[in-house]
């Protein structure tokens, strides 16, 4: 009679342990330092992770700072337009998570803005964490699945390349 | 979760200064729900007050077994007496009040919906999480302005506010003027009300919303219509440019870093629509939707620990030096 009761109790416990919703809300928690500019990548190549890589509640913020920051306005929803697409899975300046942050901390050549200063490092990592759900790189119990305005496409999770 | 917006509750302002009471009903909206309550409290009391009075009569008239005695069993073969009666006269003033009080509602519907709206001021309610933008709406369109969490109404003119949420679902719910209205995604409703008594009073948002629902407040100032003018053309007016250095140096802080990427402070670069409207800041008597006391020492940690105060909301925490936060504070607080 007791079996009922105490799986359930076991799968209370287990998903307390789920890190999968943790949410780091003040500068005390932050990313990894800002690895440097674009000249001192090579240094670090393979060794900044993207903290937030895993994180559901980041990588929907990271979606939604995508839309402030009017990112659609050139890379338009991940298809590209006046800026490259996103959901490609060939990337010029790299796909690594320190590549992606050093994009859009001190932009690139041909029109990618430099953001370092106009918003934070910690903003930053939640942005390079959500444009690799665009290309659906994210694992689907992770990346965001709906839209605060009109759904312009397949769901993060349905897409291709998980 | 660590770290509770204590400060949210600890510095509440004293009951007096400010009221959100559905009780005290400053306009004819109000007035005319509270006149549906009333009635229905009084017969719903005495609806309750008659069946324990039947309920206690008929307990203290029947008789007891003593404890041993087997169950009595006899109300089974011989009917109660009078229960067809006893039930259709039950059933008939149930059906009577009920209805009545469906008519009462229709009625206090259609009285609700009849408010003369003619020459009504028009103002635009945008619910964010987690705070409200006020957009004061005029057929000319260098008469508008924008402003946030802080409603001022003249007395005695009936307002029309147009709902919308950015986000989620909302509920704009100011208990002292009119009823809750949802502000939905994509689907823009409308509230008509009127502040017949010069007030403070409390809004605030009634339906979940995120984890800052419930600091998701709005303060109305309801003034006489000369006051209500001239606030508007202060608020009409673009931010003035500071004059000490060390505001200087916080202007110069907010349009070249972060805060200009959210903020708009109007006569500056800084036109971002996507957190309150700063232009006239220190003209508001608190901070963040009602959450903080808008003083210095609040401002100036609000600027570098929002997510401590508040945690969750967008504004995010920033490694600014001591001496930045105090210049960008004395920027603000030049803000008028």
């Amino acid at each position: 009679m007791r079996c009922p009761e105490l799986a359930c109790l076991a799968l209370i416990v287990c998903l307390a342990g789920c890190e999968r919703e943790t949410r780091h809300f003040t500068a005390d928690v932050p990313g990894p330092a800002y690895p440097g500019p674009r000249a001192q990548t090579g240094t670090v190549a393979g060794r900044a992770e993207n903290p937030y890589a895993r994180n559901a509640y980041a990588v929907n913020e990271g979606k939604r700072l995508f839309r402030w920051y009017n990112c659609n306005g050139c890379h338009a929803e991940g298809g590209g337009g006046m800026g490259v697409p996103l959901m490609d899975a060939e990337w010029r300046y790299g796909d690594r998570p320190v590549d992606v942050f050093t994009s859009i901390h001190d932009g690139r050549p041909d029109g990618m803005p430099a953001f370092g200063g106009r918003v934070t490092d910690d903003q930053i990592w939640r942005l390079a964490a959500y444009v690799r759900a665009i290309e659906g790189r994210v694992a689907s119990a992770t990346a965001p699945n709906r839209d605060d305005s009109l759904q312009e496409a397949k769901p993060e999770t349905r897409r291709a390349g998980q | 979760m660590s770290g509770l917006p204590l400060a949210a509750f600890l510095d509440t302002p004293p009951l007096g200064e400010l009221s959100q009471d559905a009780l005290r009903a400053a306009g004819p909206q109000a007035a005319a729900t509270l006149a549906l309550w009333w009635p229905t409290l009084a017969l719903c009391s005495a609806v309750l007050l008659g069946i324990l009075i039947a309920l206690g009569y008929a307990l203290a008239t029947s008789g007891r077994a003593v404890r041993s005695a087997p169950g009595d069993l006899s109300s089974l073969a011989n009917r109660e007496p009078g229960l067809v009666r006893a039930v259709s006269v039950g059933v008939a003033l149930s059906t009577v009040a009920l209805l009545g009080l469906v008519a009462a509602s229709a009625a206090t519907d259609r009285k609700l919906a009849s408010l003369d709206t003619a020459g009504a001021l028009q103002v635009h309610v945008i619910a964010h999480q987690w705070w409200w933008e006020f957009e004061y709406l005029d057929a000319d369109v260098t008469r508008r302005f924008v402003t946030a969490n802080e409603l001022h109404l003249p007395v005695g003119r009936a307002v029309e506010l147009v709902l919308d949420a950015d986000d989620v679902i909302h509920s704009l719910w100011i208990p002292n003027l009119a009823g809750k209205r949802d502000l939905i995604p994509g689907h823009t409703q409308t509230l008509r009300l009127r502040a017949d008594r010069a007030g403070v009073y409390r809004g605030q948002c009634a339906e979940y919303c995120g984890y800052q629902h419930a600091n998701m407040a709005l303060r109305v100032v309801a003034e006489e219509p000369g006051a209500f003018t001239a606030w508007a053309d202060r608020m009409r007016a673009p931010a003035a440019a500071p004059a000490t250095p060390l505001a200087q140096q916080g202007r110069a802080i907010f349009e070249n870093g972060t805060c200009a990427m959210c903020h708009t402070v109007s006569g500056t670069p800084a036109a971002a629509k996507h957190a309150p409207d700063l232009t006239h800041l220190a003209s508001r008597r608190r901070l963040a939707a009602e959450t903080l006391e808008n003083t210095h020492d609040l401002l100036a940690r609000w600027i570098s620990r929002p997510n401590a105060l508040k945690p969750g909301v967008y504004m995010p925490d920033q490694a600014y030096s001591e001496s930045d936060v105090q210049a960008l504070t004395a920027y603000l607080e030049t803000l008028k």
